[in-house]
């Protein structure tokens, strides 16, 4: 029944032709390939070492959010990820017997993209895959296992395995996108610092016809699930996802047998809808992060730099947006357009957006899974008091759903001269907007900077800088905070990084040489 | 309004007590526990003030004796 056969990539045994590689990309997973696809599409050539030769196992990451879909528009690949996948933009909480509230997560039209499009992780790694290879600068490795390291101040030397043999390879820069239990971390001895959760989830991926809505549901206490909660999702060629809440003294063995996750998704489907299952794994979830992301020439992102709890979606799309901020800035050192230096602004911007995942996945954990009994007292009473009145239903955390990090305080932002009181902040991702019978974001600069000039604006042209003219009046003009002669600076992340009510070419040079830390 | 009152504001503290005790009439300790809960959190959203809250959470915390004789 499922549509997808994991597709197996050639190995092809290693060339030892003594070349230094300016990007080799650790992991082959969902942050590895993005990562590589935004390099390459900036014209950079990108090694891809993995030590498997297909996409991932099981559906992983499935909710894909908003910015994440963004991120693949400009790589070219969120077309097929929204026509695929199952979009849903509200959710419903339910405790016991009773429907709690439902919410919607994007309320206002004119946005391109939905709130969330569900589909399984091995779709969007087979696309980026072959969206590498379209490239011709992305040479993928499959069954090229790192196995050491020498991470020196000029260059990263790779040790690596492979069936055919063993070689060596060297590199200016390293991104160690080799996941959760990162060799790449491990092989230089960085630890991380968090903590682990009490308890223990089943994720089971569901093949199954039925006519629930593609919404978010989550359950607290159900009388299918006496004791824990319970999270359903639907992902594409009918396959749904559940989380089961088993609590800490499950036996991790007992429940993975078959016939024990049958009967608990027996317990809530009901007897007369049948179904297979496609994938089952039993997971302990921790909320942490390595110190700093950034070690000399190696880099880490995705899940080797920070892993949180899926409640919340910030796994996936947290490694997607590293992906993002890093591949512009490591582009522009590489054409020396940028200092090395301006690599430690991924730092500064990456680790506090980790933290704020980790902050809010905690939470959710902590409230999904109350950790006394007064914790569990509180909870339920927001969950009947929820039923009835408003105020308590912001206070309902089965998760906050992942939103692209505001960069505040950013070393290579231009700080507002003049009061900007409406419209998104300084530093956060820009906003879509109906645009000329199109979308705003799909007008912006793919590989470099955009300025966007509200109503009649006319400052000189700037080298680097793509010109977008956007109404003063209306829906752009109003997510912006912006007025007839008002101008916003995107960097090529698409994140706000200046705006003036009034500029000339020179401001522009300069919030542009700031973005891309040539100021000190 | 962003600091905790803790002057004499109840019009009839007698009044006040007796609803708090009889609320929890027959319960169990587990529902007054909940009921409780939900009081706070009715009362917490009233007063609309992190800060105030925070400082009657301090307030509560000191005040409390077992608390107060387990400090050194």
């Amino acid at each position: 029944m499922p549509a997808f056969e994991p597709p197996h990539y050639p190995f092809r045994p290693p060339i030892d032709d003594g070349a230094r590689h300016s990007v080799v990309v650790a992991g082959g997973g969902l942050v590895g390939l993005t990562a590589a696809l935004d390099l390459a599409r900036r014209g950079q050539r990108v090694v891809v070492l993995d030590d498997d030769d297909t996409v991932s196992t099981g559906s992983r990451a499935i909710c894909f959010a908003k910015r994440t879909l963004e991120i693949y528009d400009r790589l070219g690949i969120g077309a097929a990820i929204r026509e695929k996948g199952t979009t849903w933009n509200t959710g419903k909480v339910f405790f016991g017997e009773r429907e709690v509230y439902g919410f919607d997560l994007l309320p206002e039209s004119g946005h391109r993209n939905p709130a969330f499009v569900n589909l399984q992780q091995y779709y969007v790694e087979h696309w980026l895959v072959e969206a590498c290879l379209a490239t011709g600068l992305v040479d993928l490795r499959w069954k090229h296992r790192v196995a050491g390291i020498v991470n020196g101040a000029d260059g990263v030397t790779l040790m690596i395995e492979t069936p055919a043999g063993n070689y060596s390879l060297t590199t200016d820069w390293l991104l160690a996108c080799d996941g959760a239990r990162s060799l790449v971390r491990e092989l230089l001895g960085l630890a991380f610092v968090g903590k682990v959760f009490r308890d223990r989830f089943l994720i089971a991926d569901v093949v199954m016809h039925a006519d629930f809505p593609p919404e978010r549901r989550f359950w607290f206490e159900p009388p299918f699930h006496r004791g824990g909660s319970v999270l359903l999702h639907r992902q594409a060629d009918d396959v749904w996802r559940i989380d089961f809440q088993l609590g800490w003294d499950a036996d991790p063995e007992a429940e993975r047998e078959p016939e024990r996750v049958a009967a608990r998704v027996r317990a809530m489907l009901g007897p007369a809808i049948p179904f297979e299952l496609e994938w089952v794994s039993i997971y302990t979830f921790r909320c942490r992060r390595i110190e700093k992301f950034r070690h000399g020439r190696t880099i880490f992102l995705g899940d080797a730099a920070h892993q949180v709890s899926p409640f919340g979606a910030r796994g996936g799309n947290g490694g997607v947006q590293d992906a993002d901020n890093l591949g512009w800035k490591l582009d522009a050192v590489l054409r020396a357009e940028a200092p090395a230096t301006l690599l430690e602004s991924y730092d500064t911007e990456r680790i506090p957006a980790a933290d704020e995942n980790i902050l809010n996945s905690a939470r959710s954990t902590d409230f999904i899974t109350p950790k006394s009994e007064a914790a569990r007292a509180y909870r339920d009473a927001v969950l009947e008091l929820a039923a009835r009145h408003d105020f308590a239903r912001p206070l309902v955390n089965s998760g906050r759903l992942s939103r692209p990090a505001v960069l505040r305080n950013s070393p290579l932002s231009t700080p507002d001269e003049a009061p900007w009181p409406e419209g998104a902040p300084l530093g956060a991702t820009a906003p879509d907007a109906p645009l000329d019978k199109g979308f705003l974001l799909d007008r912006t600069d793919r590989n470099g900077f955009t300025l966007l000039v509200f109503g009649e604006g006319a400052p000189e042209p700037v080298p680097g800088v793509k010109r977008v003219d956007v109404p003063a009046e209306g829906v752009a003009a109003q997510r912006y905070g912006a007025g007839a002669g008002d101008t916003v600076l995107l960097r090529p992340d698409q994140h706000i990084a200046a705006r003036w009510r009034r500029c000339d070419a020179a401001a522009i040079r300069g919030a542009r040489n700031r973005a891309l830390g040539r100021v000190a | 309004m962003t600091a905790l009152d803790t002057s004499p504001r109840l019009d009839d503290p007698d009044l006040a007590f007796q609803s708090l005790v009889e609320a929890h009439r027959d319960l169990t300790p587990e529902q007054s526990r909940r009921l409780d809960a939900r009081l706070v959190l009715l009362l917490a959203n009233h007063i609309g003030s992190i800060t105030v809250l925070r400082e009657a959470i301090a307030a509560a915390q000191e005040t409390g004796w077992d608390v107060a004789e387990a400090k050194p």
